[in-house]
Formats: C-alpha cells, structure tokens, sequence
C-alpha cells in the first residue's frame, strides 16, 4: 500500500511536468533567457507546486507520523554554506545550458532519444563522480532533533 | 512571450505539488529527484525500495504523457550533444554537492520554508539565467 501510494506519487509528478512544459528544454531556456524572449510559464509552475505544498505541508506536519509509515523524513538542518552554493551554482550552470533539470530528464527518457540519454548518462555519471570523490559533509550537530524525524537531503 | 502558457503551466505545477504533498503525506517522504536517484547509485540496500518505486512512477507517467500528450515530451534541443553531456555532469555533480534540485530546494524546500532551500534557488536561477545569456546572446546559440 505504502509503495503503491509512492508510485502513484511519481505517475502524478511526471504529468504535473509535462503538462506545465517542464519537459520541453526550449521552454525552460526562454524561461531563463530574461534578456531575450522571456517566457514567465515557469513562474506559474512554482507557484502552483509551491502553494498547494505550503498549505499541505503544515496540515500534514499536525499528525504525529505520516497515514502510511512511522517517521517523516525531513532533511536536517544545515548551514548556508559553500558546498550549498557551490552545488547550486553549478547545477544552475548545467540547467541553462540544457533545459534540462533531473526529474523532467528521467521523465523523458521514455522517448529514447539519444540527446536526453546523453544528458541522463552523464547526470548518472556525475552523480556517481561527486559519491567516489566525495568527503563525507560533517553531520550537524543537531541532526537528530524533533521526535519521530530521520535525517534526509532535499532533493 | 509568445511561448507563454499560464494555464497549462499552472495546472501543472498544481499537480507537481499534489504530488510532492501525497508522497509527504502517505510516505513521510521528501520528493527530490536528485536526492532519489543519487542515492540509487550508491551501493548499500537501505533506502531503495521506495527511491526505486518512485523512478518507476516517473517512467510509467512518461509513457503515459507519450499516450495521451506526446508533444510534451520534446525530441529536440537547440544544444549539441557534447554540451549536453557537459550540463548533465554539472547538474549531477552540483545537485548532489549542494543537496536538491529544482524540486527539492524549489519545490518542497520553499514550502518548508527552508532559508537553505530559497537561498539554494536563488543562487541556481542566477547561474542559469547567465548561462542562458552567454550561450544565447554572447556564443550564438550553443548548438
């Protein structure tokens, strides 16, 4: 039941993508290209995901645990610090050449088109660079606190 | 703006955040693909099952939208091919480095109301938009 509900979840996601133009490069490049033909349509996306979600996520956070398991896993709490924006950095700089950011990647692959096997390979690829590189960001302190959380990145 | 679709781009992102909110609410869970998929790669079982399902939900929902509304699913890129692989190392690299995505930070880290997460999209949409810049209006396109 519980993973039906999360393969339920990700159907819902890539058609929420697909059908906002999240999946369709040139749109995302024209959304970021504000010195050009600018097309706004992304704005209207995060505003959709990002206001359904801030009221749900508060009406949720009253239970003591989710409907389906024990723990919410919700990410700790970190510093604002240079590997934040350092990653963030870089990751904008891969989005804007591309149009492409994970999800809508993942999502498109379904098409078989060799540009976003590319893409999607060499994503996978970078993934795995950072994990074998990679020294392990020290844990805060704090990690553990609020009862019934586990520790979890964002995204 | 001629591009611009505010319905279809509302609508979708309504149902990108039922989405995000189901999976919070049911499973506990945090809907960041970044997260989902690097830890995919690495190799302790712990933790999979659920990140698996998810990809699983993502691929059937493509397959669908190839059904029901193909032309969502663009099989064209102004950009070569060798600067696509650059931009998918830089997205894979960065995301895991600095911990969400567009989805993760963008999404369910601004509804969190994460300092992180909004500070995490601001720095990511500042480094796209000039990349964006460059490429278009500097290097002719990037094709």
């Amino acid at each position: 039941m519980g993973l039906l509900m999360v393969f339920l979840s990700g159907v819902l996601f890539a058609l929420g993508l697909g059908i906002a133009g999240m999946t369709q490069p040139t749109k995302i490049i024209a959304f970021l290209d504000i010195f050009g033909d600018w097309d706004p349509s992304l704005i209207l996306v995060m505003a959709g995901a990002v206001g359904i979600n801030l009221v749900l996520y508060r009406f949720t956070l009253r239970r003591e645990k989710p409907i389906l398991e024990d723990l919410f896993t919700t990410p700790s709490k970190r510093p604002i610090n240079a590997r934040l924006a350092i990653g963030a950095g870089l990751f904008g700089i891969g989005w804007g050449l591309s149009g492409y950011c994970p999800g809508p990647a993942l999502v498109s692959t379904v098409t078989g088109w060799g540009s976003v096997l590319t893409f999607v390979a060499a994503m996978l690829l970078g993934m795995l660079l950072f994990q074998w590189l990679q020294t392990e960001e020290p844990r805060p302190v704090d990690a553990a606190q609020g009862s019934g959380q586990a520790e979890s990145s964002c995204g | 703006m001629e591009n611009f679709t505010p319905v279809a781009s509302t609508i979708g992102g309504v149902l990108i955040g039922l989405a995000a909110a189901m999976l919070f609410l049911f499973n506990g869970k945090i809907l960041g693909i970044s997260n989902i998929t690097a830890e995919l790669l690495n190799p302790r079982w712990h933790g999979k099952a659920w990140r698996l399902t998810f990809v699983a939900g993502l691929l059937a929902g493509g397959l669908l939208l190839q059904l029901i509304y193909p032309q969502a699913l663009s099989v064209s890129s102004p950009r070569s091919l060798a600067l696509l692989a650059i931009a998918g190392l830089l997205v894979g690299y960065g995301s895991t480095l600095g911990r969400g995505c567009t989805s993760g930070h963008g999404i369910c880290g601004i509804s969190r109301l994460s300092v992180r997460s909004l500070a995490a999209t601001g720095i990511f949409m500042a480094t796209g938009i000039v990349t964006v810049y460059l490429t278009n209006h500097v290097f002719g396109g990037g094709a």
